[in-house]
């Protein structure tokens, strides 16, 4: 049994025990109790726990399986992670379609969240670079899922939550790059109307568009941040990635508060290099900053954090973003991973995929308690109002009523549910009366 | 290019050894049991770098098939020259202890399967005059503890017969590497509780690759198994034999 920090916002997390798979030919162990699929743990809250049940670690599924080096199509099991397919595909001038704020996800996780990234607006999210999957149901079932075989299925599974069964293997369409270059830009905006001028100016234009927005600054300056834009490009031929430092404990207390907070905010929003006009990064700085350090969760605390993911349609966008950024600079309980950008209009794939047109604005919180619980249910109430979503990879308390609302397919998604699996999320949302 | 046989390929340890040879472009050949799996393990190792991943099904206890197994692995290859013996069984001490049937199956999957190899591929080595044969015993060889005595003796004659073997080729140019893991986080040992003693199967293939190329005689790894070893083997019997290690 393990009560370890499973998760990433390092919330104490239920008793449960974690089974390793080692290979993707196995059945599903015969235990008692539910079982959940358990990736590399960078979703925030409890969707990929499972408390008094096990979680099956699927990282010894970590074998390529095949690559064509000329249609960019490859095949891996479900524990294969983004950052190993870039090992693999980037020498060869392929790259994922869609890729998360980190490498460290499994190619498993990232389907049972329908993840995206700064490039939603172009590509869609990562059930659009999905050309299949093989799922394992706990009655022995082995089934091809695509969006023509078994389509049903595949709709469940993506953004499923890793409720509908085991994938063991995947197969995915990369995107044809030049090389581990990106070159863009980045500059300041003063304000939510210019960001969302700006965006709209350069999704044209720009593969990639994120914006990191000031969440100290109050008044006038409310919503204020820099511009991110970039494209796959060119570049010199040899580059050394930067090794990885790691955070090596956890500190006793947090050391986000409001004035480590104001004042990282007021340095980022000033510093020289936020203005780049012609700026080359390499694609890890570019994508994955954070990545460099490890495990920087930690710096939150023995009491860990959550993080607040909604989307929001574009019609309301900037009044409801600019009213919750108000909320939050009052409360002095954000943080400063403060991110904004917008979705595309692409329709998802999954029955419960958190993409869809609009803004989403995504902001860490460190666990205070009863007064961050109070402040994130008025986020939500805003949100609910709006008619957007809220994001279960970076939920852990979010009610089951806000569920159902954000995910209206939920019932017909509830039907391809696999008896054996279940999550702490799952229980949260459908079982608790409201 | 080295090009290495590589028995009990789809264990851990044995896996990621592989990944790190695959990556310096080497040339593999694979025998294990489960054709599935050496199969997946195959196709990774070849987009890892390998320049030529085989496999071969056998079962290690067959020991009369052994000749015929690196005839194949030699003419697949076109020649070997280093061998990671690392197939075995985790012995249920209490049941290897209850029946003399059982322990001397162990003895033959984890001890006796190891010296007909070894004797076979030291012999051809001998003969080309280079090689290197890598083999996997554990610490719990350097001493018999009654926890687990029946496996711990069986890599005791793996240790022992490894340490002749070299003494007899280090002149005629073949490497011998007695291989000594402490506790390793495997599929071999999920039922086990883990501690800060525990290292990966890719700290230990790390390990490994590096002292076969430096034609290291013994490696004990994490190193700290060196020191630990050390003070067990010297616990004098009078006091050994209180102890319930
Ligand atoms: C720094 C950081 C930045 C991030 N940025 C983004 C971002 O930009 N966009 C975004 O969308 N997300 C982002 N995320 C969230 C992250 O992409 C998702 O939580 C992702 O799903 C994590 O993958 P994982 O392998 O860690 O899965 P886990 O967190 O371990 O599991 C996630 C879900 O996948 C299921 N699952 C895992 N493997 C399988 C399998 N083989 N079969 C079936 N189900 C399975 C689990 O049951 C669980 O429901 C970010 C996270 C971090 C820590």
């Amino acid at each position: 049994m393990s009560r370890q920090a499973l998760s990433w916002g390092r919330l104490p997390a239920p008793e449960q025990r974690l089974i390793k798979l080692g290979s993707r030919f196995d059945a599903l162990p015969t235990t008692t109790g539910s079982l959940l699929p358990y990736g590399l743990g960078r979703s925030y809250g409890d969707s990929c726990l499972n408390g008094g049940g096990a979680l099956l670690g699927t990282r010894g599924l970590d074998r390529y399986i095949a690559f064509d080096r000329d249609s960019g199509v490859i095949e891996v099991e479900a524990g294969v992670s983004l950052g190993e397919i870039i090992e693999l595909a980037l020498p060869q001038g392929w790259f994922p379609a869609a890729l998360p704020g980190t490498r460290f996800v499994t190619v498993g996780g990232a389907i049972a969240n329908d993840v995206h990234g700064k490039n939603h607006h172009r590509a869609g999210s990562f059930g659009h670079q999905l050309l299949g999957f093989e799922l394992l149901r706990s009655d022995g079932q082995v089934l091809h899922c695509s969006p023509t075989a078994n389509a049903a299925l595949f709709a469940a599974t993506v953004g499923g939550l890793g409720l509908t069964g085991l994938i063991r293997r995947a197969s995915l369409q990369l995107l044809r790059v030049p090389g581990p270059w990106i070159r863009g830009s980045s500059e300041r905006f003063g304000s939510l109307a210019e960001f969302f001028a700006l965006s709209a100016e350069a999704e044209a234009a720009s593969a990639y568009t994120v914006a990191w927005i000031d969440s100290s600054a109050t008044g006038a300056n409310t919503g204020r941040g820099i511009f991110i834009r970039g494209n796959h490009a060119e570049g010199p031929a040899s580059y050394a990635a930067p090794r990885g430092i790691r955070l090596p404990i956890t500190p006793p207390l947090s050391l986000i508060n409001p004035l480590t907070l104001a004042a990282f905010n007021a340095l980022y929003y000033r510093r020289p290099a936020a203005t780049a006009r012609d700026a080359l990064w390499h694609w890890q700085p570019f994508f994955h900053p954070l990545d460099a350090v490890l495990e920087w969760n930690r710096i939150y605390g023995p009491h860990g954090f959550y993080q607040y993911q909604c989307v929001v349609p574009m019609q309301d966008a900037e009044t409801v973003i600019g009213e919750m950024l108000r909320r939050i600079a009052e409360s002095k309980l954000g943080s400063f991973l403060v991110v904004l950008k917008t979705f595309g209009n692409m329709a998802a794939r999954g029955m419960l995929s958190f993409p869809r047109p609009g803004a989403t604005l995504a902001i860490d919180f460190p666990n205070r308690g009863a007064q961050t619980l109070a402040l994130l249910d008025s986020l939500d109430a805003m949100t609910m109002a709006a008619g957007g979503a809220v994001y279960p990879a970076k939920d852990a308390r979010m009610s089951a009523a806000a569920f159902r609302q954000y995910f209206p397919q939920w019932q017909a998604f509830a039907g391809h549910v696999d008896p054996r699996f279940s999550s702490s999320f799952w229980r949260r949302v459908t079982e608790y009366p409201q | 290019m080295r090009r290495i046989l590589i028995m009990g390929a789809t264990s851990a340890i044995a896996e990621a050894t592989a990944r790190e040879f695959a990556a310096l472009g080497d040339a593999l050949f694979l025998v294990g049991r489960n054709p599935d799996r050496l199969t997946a393990i195959a196709d990774d190792l070849r987009l890892r770098g390998a320049a030529q991943a085989e496999t071969w099904v056998m079962d290690a206890c067959e020991l009369g098939a052994y000749p015929a197994l690196l005839d194949a692995a030699t003419q697949r290859l076109g020649g070997l020259d280093t061998a990671l013996i690392a197939h075995g069984t985790l012995t249920d001490q209490v049941a290897a202890q209850a029946s003399s049937e059982l322990m001397l199956a162990e003895f033959q999957t984890n001890a006796l399967s190891h010296m007909v190899l070894c004797t076979e591929l030291g012999n051809r080595f001998e003969a080309q005059g280079h090689g290197c044969i890598a083999v996997i015993s554990s610490v719990a060889g350097d001493r018999g503890r009654q926890s687990n005595y029946v496996y711990g003796s069986a890599k005791a004659a793996v240790t022992a017969f490894t340490s002749g073997l070299r003494q007899r080729l280090h002149p005629k140019g073949v490497h011998v590497l007695t291989v000594k893991p402490g506790f390793v986080d495997t599929p071999m040992t999920a039922a086990f509780r883990k501690g800060p003693l525990w290292a990966m199967p890719a700290t230990v293939a790390k390990a490994i690759v590096k002292a076969v190329q430096k034609g290291k005689p013994v490696l004990y790894t994490p190193w700290f198994w060196w020191p630990i070893m050390q003070i067990i083997k010297n616990v004098p019997e009078a006091i050994f034999r209180k102890l319930k290690l």
